[in-house]
């Protein structure tokens, strides 16, 4: 009877423990800095435990067996930390890879004497954690898209503030491109608080806007015309000499709509509509002290 | 048959939406308006529509059309009050109302009135001086 590959797993379960830590370790592009060595050899323990126990002679060939669910849970479960701490995929594949240098190894060692049944299992067990490998690579990159979806909403979020600067005035400074869904979520908070406030002046700041294409001088008319259907007036300001010069050559006509450079002018100009004056005292504060 | 009343204020017209506008009343509306202004001699025409909160591409232009007529019979038509929802479909309908001056409020709209008519007022006498 020849030795099956899941007893001596079993049996040798420790020195394949060593072996793949020994080859984690050694491998220079270990990231200490981003795991300590106790947490790799708990995380490593527990995967080897699990396989061990699972592993058995029918199910080596199918690697979607449900006995592996535990297993997978596992090689899911670190692949998805390791995407949030900032691992690079191949550190994280090489960490499911080092298991199958360490297995192979330990599998060599056992059955020196014969051959055929070495290569017959090996295959086996390179077929069965290839299948995983695969799988920490999918669960890696879900778990990275996660990342980015998070940020993307969260860009989203932070970026559309309407901002009272004064009484009657508002301002609403745009970071970020401006495509059809955000325009949208700007022109109704703007209007929504156009109407809470009764402010009837309003300024877009497009400082933060990277580029301004025709698509983007559509929605900001769009939001200016919406605005002026309220009964406010809206200025936009902000408007860098590279945008300026996109505009012109672009052909689009923003003569209808009041703009200025700077937010601080188009403060200004709003005093100016609101015969609002700001200018220094004269007498100077009597302070205490 | 519904109407909605047209009240005298002054030299001004003042109309309150507070039905949904079907597109008869719009209709009566229109017509109803333009005779108004006409009997009175009015200035200046204010329309809330505060409480609309649907509107259609018809009645986008029945308002275009009462500020082009009261224009030719010297009436200045400021709408108040419009929706969030209804500016907002209204550009995407792609009417922007060119020639309608609005404003948020009855208040407001009601300044603005009095600002046209004084500012056109004291045109008529800067000309008369200056002959």
């Amino acid at each position: 009877m020849s030795l099956s590959i899941s007893k001596i797993l079993q049996k040798r379960k420790s020195s394949v423990l060593e072996k793949w830590i020994q080859n984690q370790l050694s491998d220079e592009g270990l990231r200490d800095d981003l795991i300590s060595n106790d947490e790799l050899r708990a995380s490593s323990e527990e995967l080897v435990d699990i396989l061990a126990t699972n592993l058995n002679d029918t199910n080596i060939e199918d690697a979607n067996s449900e006995d592996f669910e535990p297993v997978l849970e596992i090689i899911a479960g670190i692949s998805l930390t390791r995407a949030r701490q900032g691992f690079s995929p191949r550190e994280t594949g090489l960490f499911v890879m080092g298991l199958k240098d360490a297995i192979l190894s330990v599998l060599q060692e056992e059955m020196q004497e014969d051959p055929t049944s070495l290569f017959r299992e090996s295959m086996k067990m390179i077929k069965l954690m290839d299948n995983f490998s695969i799988i920490t690579f999918e669960t890696f990159i879900k778990g990275r898209e996660e990342v980015i979806l998070r940020q993307t909403d969260e860009i989203a979020e932070i970026s559309t503030p309407v901002i009272r600067v004064w009484d009657g005035i508002l301002a609403l400074p745009i970071i970020g491109t401006l495509d059809s869904a955000r325009t949208q979520v700007v022109m109704e908070n703007l209007l929504q608080e156009i109407v809470q406030t009764g402010s009837s002046l309003a300024i877009l700041d497009i400082s933060g806007v990277p580029a301004v294409d025709s698509l983007v001088a559509q929605h900001i008319i769009k939001t200016v015309s919406a605005t002026r259907l309220m009964g406010a007036e809206c200025i936009i300001s902000g408007i860098r000499p590279e945008i300026a010069q996109t505009v012109v050559h672009l052909g689009i006509d923003l003569s209808t709509i009041i703009t200025k450079a700077t937010l601080a002018s188009a403060l200004k100009y709003a005093f100016s509509i609101l015969k609002l004056e700001v200018r220094k005292t004269q007498k100077e504060k009597t302070t205490l002290l | 048959m519904d109407r909605i009343p047209i009240l005298r204020m002054g030299p001004f017209l003042l109309v309150t939406i507070q039905v949904d506008l079907y597109d008869r009343l719009a209709l009566t509306l229109e017509s109803d308006l333009v005779q108004m202004v006409n009997k009175t001699g009015a200035r200046g025409v204010l329309i809330d529509i505060s409480a609309v909160e649907i509107v259609d591409s018809f009645m986008g232009r029945i308002i275009g059309n009462i500020a082009s007529m009261s224009k030719i019979l010297d009436a200045e038509t400021v709408v108040v009050g419009m929706q969030p929802a209804v500016a907002i479909t209204l550009i995407e309908l792609g009417l922007p109302l060119k020639g309608v001056y609005t404003a948020l409020n009855v208040e407001r709209g009601m300044q603005l009135l009095r600002s046209m008519i004084d500012l056109d007022e004291d045109q008529d006498e800067d000309e008369e001086t200056d002959e």
